[in-house]
C-alpha cells in the first residue's frame, strides 16, 4: 500500500486547534500510551498519562495549550509539553484541524 | 520508533523490559507449508501440519488481537500466501482494526495481486531476498528465487505500491552487496530491511558458515550507522551496540515482553527465532486462549523478571548489548547469561572454543520437506528445479516501525 504521504512539516504552534490523525489508534499503557499510524506505520510511544490525556483531549480544545491546561500541565512542565506535542505534530501523529 | 515524552523517572526499555499487558506486535506464521526450502528457514518450514489452525480460529484469534488492540501483525510460514483462505483472513484482520504486513517470497504476487495490494491502507508487503545477484541469493534460497522476487517487486512497483520493503537476512556471502540491495531497494521504491542470521531452525545446520565474519560485522555497522534511519532493521543487531553508538530502535530482546511468535498450529513461543520446547509459553487454543498464555504463561511471566547478565557482568558494554540474543545463545549452545555468540568483543567465539563440540539444541518441529543438510557453500547450488528453497524467512515482530530520534529523555 502507498503510505500516507509526508506530513507537511508546519510548526507546531500551542495557540491553534488539533485533533489526532484519525489513521492513528492510541493504546493506553502504565507508563502513557502506544500510539500507531496506520498510514505511516510508525510507532510512537507516549511517556506519561498526562500527555495521553493531553492527545486525547486535543480535538475539543480550541488550542494545543488549552488541551495542556485542561490536563493539568503546569507552567514549568509546559515547554516540554509542547515539545512532545511538536514531535506527535512532526511525525503526522495529530494534525492541525479546522477550528 | 519516536518516543515522545516529557521524562518520568523510568526508562522506558525497562518498562517493556517488565512486559506489557499486551504484544506491541506479533509475528503469526500461517502455514509451515512452503514452495521453497531456504538453507536457514527459521521455522524449518516445507510441509503443511495437519494441525494447523482452522479458518474458523484464525478469524478468533484476529478477534482477539483486535481486542488486545494489537495494531499488527507481521505474519509469515512457510509461504503464508500457500493457504487457500490468506486473502480472506487479511481481508479479515485489517476489517477488525489489526494491521497486516507479510513476508513472502514473491511466488504468488501477480499483477492482480500486486494491484490489489496497491489499493489497500492497511497491508504491507515484504519480499524475501538473500543475495543482490541471483548466484548468491538462490545459493540459500534455491533456484529461481531470486527471478521470482524480482518479478514480484516489478508487479508491486508497476502497480503503484510504494514503500514495500524488501528484506534480507545479512550473511557472510551477501554482506559485501549492501549497497547493491539498497539500489535494488530504490530502483523498486521499496525500503530496505536487514536481519540477523539466526542459528534457529535450519538456519542452525549453516550458522557456522554462513554468518558473517567479525570484521564483517564491522563493516555491517559502520554501513548501518552511516545509514540512520533509512534502512530498517527490526531492532536486529542490538548486540552490534557494544561497537559503539546503538543503531536506531529499541535495543532491548523483546522475548515474551513485548513480541512474540504464534505458530501455524497455535503454539505461541517466545519469539520468531525460538521455536523451541525451551520457549513454549502455550498455545493459542488452551482455555484462555493467547491472551491468557500472554498475561499468564509461566514462560512469559519469568522472561518479564529482571535477568542475570551472568558471564557478562563483568563487562562494560553490557548496557549496550544487554547480552544480546537469547535464541542465538541457546541454539549455539551456549548459556542464555553469557555472552552472545557474535558478540563484538570476542567473548562468544571464546565462549564457542570453550563450548567444545557439545550437542546444539535440535528445533523442536522440524515440517523440512527434505532431509536437513548439511552444508551450503556459494559453489554448491542447494536448489534443484524440484528442490525449491523456502520462505520468507526472518521475521523479527518490530519489523515495520521506523525507529526515530528520543526527542526528550529517555
Amino acid at each position: 500500500m502507498p503510505p500516507t504521504p509526508p506530513p507537511t512539516g508546519a510548526a507546531f504552534d500551542p495557540a491553534r486547534p488539533y485533533a489526532l490523525h484519525h489513521q492513528v489508534a492510541l493504546r493506553p499503557e502504565s507508563f502513557g500510551a502506544l500510539a500507531y499510524h496506520f498510514g505511516t506505520r510508525r510507532l510512537s510511544f507516549l511517556k506519561s498519562r498526562t500527555l495521553l490525556a493531553v492527545v486525547e483531549s486535543l480535538a475539543d480544545q480550541p488550542s494545543g495549550l488549552a488541551a495542556c491546561r485542561a490536563a493539568g500541565v503546569s507552567a514549568e512542565e509546559q515547554d516540554a509539553y509542547e515539545q512532545a506535542l511538536a514531535t506527535l505534530a512532526d511525525s503526522g501523529m495529530i494534525c492541525e484541524r479546522v477550528a | 520508533m519516536t518516543t515522545v515524552a516529557p521524562a518520568e523517572g523510568t526508562r522506558l526499555v525497562d518498562r517493556f523490559e517488565r512486559g506489557l499487558d499486551a504484544p506491541i506486535c506479533l509475528t503469526w506464521e500461517l502455514t509451515y507449508a512452503c514452495n521453497l526450502a531456504c538453507v536457514h528457514c527459521l521455522s524449518s518450514s516445507g510441509r503443511r501440519d495437519p494441525r494447523e489452525l482452522t479458518t474458523a480460529e484464525c478469524r478468533a484469534l484476529i478477534d482477539e488481537f483486535e481486542r488486545m488492540q494489537i495494531f499488527y501483525v507481521n505474519i509469515g510460514g512457510g509461504e503464508p500466501t500457500i493457504r487457500s483462505d490468506f486473502w480472506e483472513l487479511v481481508d479479515y484482520a485489517t476489517e477488525h482494526h489489526v494491521g497486516v504486513k507479510f513476508s513472502t517470497n514473491g511466488s504468488r504476487i501477480t499483477e492482480a495481486v500486486a494491484a490489489r495490494l496497491a489499493a489497500s491502507d492497511y497491508v504491507d508487503v515484504q519480499i524475501s531476498l538473500d543475495g543482490a545477484t541471483a548466484e548468491v541469493n538462490d545459493a540459500v534460497r534455491g533456484d529461481g528465487s531470486f527471478a521470482t522476487a524480482v518479478t514480484a517487486m516489478e508487479r508491486l512497483a508497476a502497480a503503484g505500491f510504494v514503500g514495500f520493503k524488501l528484506s534480507v537476512v545479512v550473511t557472510r556471502h551477501n554482506v559485501g552487496q549492501l549497497d547493491a540491495f539498497k539500489a535494488i531497494a530504490d530502483r523498486y521504491g521499496a525500503q530496505l530491511r536487514l536481519t540477523r542470521l539466526r542459528p534457529s531452525g535450519r538456519g542452525a545446520d549453516v550458522w557456522d558458515e554462513l554468518h558473517p565474519t567479525g570484521d564483517q560485522q564491522r563493516q555491517l555497522y559502520d554501513w548501518l550507522v552511516l545509514r540512520g534511519e533509512e534502512v530498517l532493521t527490526g531492532d536486529s543487531f542490538f548486540h552490534l551496540a557494544a561497537y559503539g553508538d546503538a543503531l536506531p530502535g529499541l535495543n532491548l530482546c523483546g522475548a515474551g515482553r513485548v513480541v512474540c511468535l504464534v505458530d501455524p498450529v497455535g503454539d505461541v513461543y517466545a519469539c520468531p527465532f525460538a521455536i523451541h520446547d525451551e520457549f513454549l509459553a502455550g498455545n493459542v487454543r488452551d482455555d484462555g486462549g493467547f491472551t491468557s498464555v500472554w498475561r499468564a504463561s509461566d514462560l512469559f511471566l519469568e522472561l518479564r523478571e529482571p535477568q542475570s547478565a551472568g558471564a557478562c557482568s563483568s563487562c562494560g558494554h553490557y548496557d549496550a548489548c544487554r547480552g544480546g540474543c537469547m535464541a542465538a545463545k541457546f541454539f549455539t549452545g551456549l548459556p542464555l547469561d553469557g555472552p552472545d555468540p557474535e558478540c563484538v568483543l570476542g567473548h562468544g567465539e571464546d565462549a564457542l572454543g570453550a563450548r567444545g563440540d557439545v550437542e546444539t539444541p535440535r528445533p523442536s518441529p522440524d515440517h523440512s520437506s527434505r532431509p536437513r543438510r548439511v552444508a551450503v557453500a556459494l559453489t554448491t547450488r542447494v536448489g534443484t528445479p524440484d528442490r525449491r528453497p523456502d520462505r520468507s524467512c526472518d521475521e523479527h515482530p518490530l519489523a515495520g516501525f521506523t525507529p526515530g530520534p528520543a526527542p526528550t529523555a529517555r
